[in-house]
């Protein structure tokens, strides 16, 4: 039973074909820039493309919690209205609570300790709310066996009424300017390329690492062109992105907490058992189950962190906006699960990356932002979102078409 | 091509990455018989049955097909295609709507109408006619859940002869069916060989294969060895042919040293999820010695399957009873449990309860033991690929990589990487169920060696199988039982078919 002979080493045409799907998103998402940066010269501005990823970075963290949600099979559709709960909440301590309290706590403090105190309290609590939400979702989701569709579709509705509580129909704010930093801020530029230089470092040591291992297990060091194009080429876009930033203010503190959170979940889902655990329910619950599997605990994980990314959501949203309005948040769940079917997260459950999700999350933000650059009816924004989320998918579905045999 | 050669196959040759499945497999097929192949698992036997039935298409696989005297050439729409030229296959999963009657199955996209509504009565008299027409005792209105998996797989061969079909293809059609049913599906491939219908006829059971085929081709590797006429086998050449060497026995020695007791059930009774007034295992009480293998015996549907999944803790509610492990008491309430508990079940159907099929090999034989090679913060990625490697090795799980799909392998290879994830867990109680199901020769013989080694080594085996000859020669006591009661636990000197059969079906 030798399966050497079997082997044939020139890669067919299919298997070029299935190698190449996994590029499609990038392809689509440089074609729309393309278009754009013809369509209107502002569109590559350091100044609008700042704005851009600060835009794309909301969308980004709810994705980046409903890619495992989605991987296990199930669906979060209560995103938006936990992401403008928790804005509304935060937005009505900043201004209600905290703005009282502790200067009467902290009699004598400097303003500023008092802004300090006061921002980080906020990011507390929200974060804490939105972790919350997220177990109750999971809780009742894994525990009680109610569908997913079914629990978050009602957290939609209760957790929109809940915004309309929390700021009684009217816009709560402004929120103070500590808390606003975390939205609205830049890296000072020097220490944005110094974090730039060690992401690098860390990527370079990464593969050095991986390919010790790999010797070490007897196993074939990748080749030279995989171990370049990825290692070059991560650290080229990184350092490609922090240039582009200095040429405006810097990296924009939310893409930055994004990126961070992003590594880590990716980490997640490969290189622990949470990870594995998500992607096995999805693929076969049943098999899953059988092999020992806490499937019920692993969803409620799930639905946990899914709390926590929209808590963090929360307190971005209500940082850019600078208060809290009735409708924050509205249809961010629709935006997350496209962004996450643009990137190839499978809603059968059992595929789907964090990396490719951002890209589709990317995708969508440009399209908007485009479009608004060039003052287009808010009403063609909507169309064309619709439009490439089913041309894209469509793409995918044709391109896996070709790769599967 | 000859008019008595309804198939006339000539060197096809087909690849997947990493793999060759076909190479110039040629051989042809008369009008009118009933064509056997056989070989051992990914020879490349559905393969070749994919490319019949147009799942790959003509620019997927090179040779020439002649059917029915004209070149087979499908493209677009194939599955259609080679439908409508009067090629039909029946898989060994079934393809039924479940909710459906099984005259609306049969009549699925083809429903007769009248004025444009569909026409129940015919739709219903002409089912009625079909199923005559094969001898088949099932009613037309019954809805496909409530039969028996052998009921269904004969409504799909009768869905498949249900229009024009010339050639019939059955791969694997009884390895899930009970000893009666096979009786009837063979009678039912007799009489459509009566009614002029050609089949290829694809099993891992020889006696199927001297029963009802005329001529058999055998595959190894992706090459066809030999075609002749049944007659001129014999078991033993048979079997050479496919795997390519003697095989003197068909089980592997063994002296069992039997330790002290290791699993205990005691008075175990479970209720019927399906319905809840009975129980699907009544007052079950038997034990399992250290080094043992301790068959269940039993007709399909008689609870064998039912009770090992709920000392799993993975099927209904426990009514009374109780389970020990080494003496002590162990509240079992899933799968978790018992895997702590020592345990560990190979479940019956590897497609749907025992493989992630659009993941790796690898992660399908690590995913229940991730916990020795992680922390909390990280899986040991190097170290899970080699024991990884050790186990598939150990089973011999014939694949390019480990990286490979479990969707991507011949069903025999998916067993065995269901088993290397049992030995990988280490269990001191191994469950399996119907473990060589679908599986050749020469890999049930590697199977049962392994049993022997493991049994050796100290592990406990329960074993439950549709095979009299496979739980006669490799139990140590056999325990048979009939509608969920423990009817008899046998000692393998005082045992054979005969007695087995007696107690199974209740007669005592
Ligand atoms: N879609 C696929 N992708 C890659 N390899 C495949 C694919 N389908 C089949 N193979 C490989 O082709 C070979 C032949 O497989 P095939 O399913 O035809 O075997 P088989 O003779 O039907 O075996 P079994 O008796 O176990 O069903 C195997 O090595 C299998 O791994
Ligand atoms: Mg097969």
């Amino acid at each position: 039973m030798n399966s050497d002979t079997n082997k044939i080493s020139v890669p067919s045409f299919s298997q070029i074909r299935a190698r190449l799907k996994n590029y499609t998103m990038i392809f689509a998402l440089l074609l729309i820039w393309i278009v754009f940066g013809f369509l209107n010269q502002n569109f590559f501005s350091a100044r609008n493309l700042s704005n851009l990823f600060r835009q794309m970075s909301i969308i980004g963290f709810l994705a980046i919690g409903m890619v495992p949600i989605i991987v296990t099979g199930n669906i979060d559709l209560s995103v938006g209205s936990v992401t403008g709960f928790v804005s509304a909440l935060a937005a009505y301590f900043q201004v209600y609570v905290f703005a009282d309290m502790f200067p009467a706590l902290l009699p004598g403090a400097s303003p500023a300790t008092i802004l300090l105190f006061s921002a980080l309290s906020t990011i507390i609590l929200s974060l804490l709310v939105g972790y919350l939400i997220g177990c109750l979702h999971g809780y009742i989701v894994a525990y009680l066996g109610i569908p997913a569709f079914i629990v978050t579709l009602a957290g939609m509705i209760v957790f929109r009424g809940g915004v309309l509580g929390v700021t009684g129909g009217e816009n709560v704010g402004p929120v103070n300017d500590a808390f606003k930093f975390v939205a609205q801020g830049y890296i000072p530029i020097p220490i944005g390329y110094i974090l730039a230089i060690i992401a690098v470092a860390l990527i370079v040591y990464q593969q050095i690492r991986r390919q010790m291992n790999r010797q070490r297990f007897g196993l074939e060091r990748d080749s030279i062109q995989r171990i370049l194009f990825v290692s070059l080429g991560s650290s080229l876009l990184i350092l490609l992105y922090t240039w582009t930033m200095s040429q405006y203010r810097g990296i924009q503190n939310p893409v930055l907490i994004l990126f961070i959170v992003a590594t880590l979940m990716t980490y997640v889902s490969n290189n622990t058992r949470l990870g594995r655990y998500s992607y096995a329910i999805g693929g076969n619950r049943e098999a899953a189950q059988l092999s020992g599997i806490n499937t019920k605990k692993t969803i409620f994980y799930i639905f946990s962190l899914m709390g926590l990314m929209s808590g963090i959501a929360g307190v971005i949203l209500a940082g850019y906006v600078g208060s809290a309005t009735p409708l924050a948040g509205n249809q961010y769940e629709l935006d997350t699960i496209a962004a996450c079917v643009l990137g190839g997260t499978s809603l059968m459950g059992g595929e789907g990356t964090i990396l490719g999700t951002l890209v589709g999350a990317l995708i969508t933000a440009s399209l908007i932002n485009g479009m608004s650059l060039m003052n287009l009816d808010i009403f063609w924004q909507y169309m064309a979102k619709g439009i490439v989320l089913v041309v894209a998918v469509y793409i995918d579905v044709l391109s896996k078409r070709g790769a599967k045999s | 091509m000859q008019e008595n050669l309804i198939l006339d196959i000539q060197k096809i040759n087909k690849s997947f990455p990493g793999v060759r499945a076909l190479k110039d497999a040629t051989f042809s097929v008369q009008r009118g018989s009933v064509h056997g192949i056989c070989g051992e698992n990914g020879a490349g036997k559905s393969t070749l049955m994919k490319i019949l039935s147009g799942v790959y298409l003509k620019d997927e696989y090179t040779g020439v097909i002649q059917f029915d005297g004209k070149e087979l050439r499908l493209k677009e729409n194939a599955i259609h295609e080679a439908k409508e030229l009067g090629i039909d296959i029946v898989y060994q999963e079934l393809a039924l709507v479940p909710k459906m009657t099984v005259g609306e199955n049969i009549f699925l996209g083809k429903e007769p109408t009248h004025a444009g509504r569909i026409d129940w009565s015919s739709l219903y008299s002409r089912t009625q006619e079909i199923l005559q027409r094969y001898s088949l005792d099932i009613n037309p209105q019954a809805v496909i859940e409530t039969l028996s998996v052998g009921k269904q797989q004969l409504v799909e061969i009768a869905k498949a002869c249900a229009g024009k079909t010339k050639l019939l293809i059955l791969d694997e059609p009884t390895s899930a069916l009970s000893e009666k049913e096979i009786k009837i599906l063979m009678n039912t491939v007799k009489t459509l060989k009566s009614n002029g219908i050609t089949c290829i006829y694809i099993t891992h059971k020889l006696e199927e294969v001297f029963e009802i085929t005329d001529t058999v081709t055998i595959l190894r590797d992706g090459a066809v060895v030999t075609t002749k006429p049944t007659s001129e086998y014999t078991n033993e050449t048979l079997i050479s042919y496919m795997v390519g060497r003697e095989m003197t026995e068909r089980f592997p020695k063994r002296d069992p040293k039997l330790g002290d007791v290791v699993l205990r059930v005691e008075k175990f009774t479970v209720q019927d999820p399906h319905n809840p007034k009975k129980h699907s295992s009544h007052d079950a009480t038997f034990d399992v010695r250290k080094g043992e293998i301790f068959g269940i015996a039993g007709l399909m549907g008689s609870g064998r399957t039912e009770l090992i999944r709920a000392l799993y803790g993975e099927y209904g509610t426990k009514l009374s009873g109780n389970v020990f492990i080494n003496g002590k008491i162990k509240p079992i309430k899933s799968a978790q449990d018992a895997m702590k508990s020592g345990m560990f079940l190979v479940p019956e159907d590897r497609k749907t309860e025992g493989l992630i099929l659009q993941q790796s090999i690898l992660k399908n034989i690590t995913i229940p033991s991730l916990d020795i090679f992680s922390s909390f913060f990280r899986i040991d990625k190097y170290k899970e690929l080699k024991t990884a490697q050790t186990y598939a090795k150990k089973m011999a799980v014939k694949a390019p990589s480990l990286y490979v799909k479990a969707s991507t392998l011949s069903g025999g290879n998916q067993q065995k990487v269901v088993l290397a994830k049992a030995l990988l867990s280490d269990p001191q109680v191994l469950i399996l169920d119907d473990p060589t199901r679908g599986i050749d020769v020469g890999a049930k013989y590697e199977i049962y060696k392994q049993m022997v080694e493991l049994t050796n080594e100290g592990m406990s085996i329960i074993m439950i199988s549709s095979s009299l000859e496979e739980i006669l020669g490799m139990s140590d006591r056999i325990m048979v039982i009939s509608e969920g009661k423990v009817i008899t636990v046998l000692d393998s000197g005082e045992a054979n078919q005969e007695i087995i059969m007696h107690h199974a079906v209740g007669a005592s």
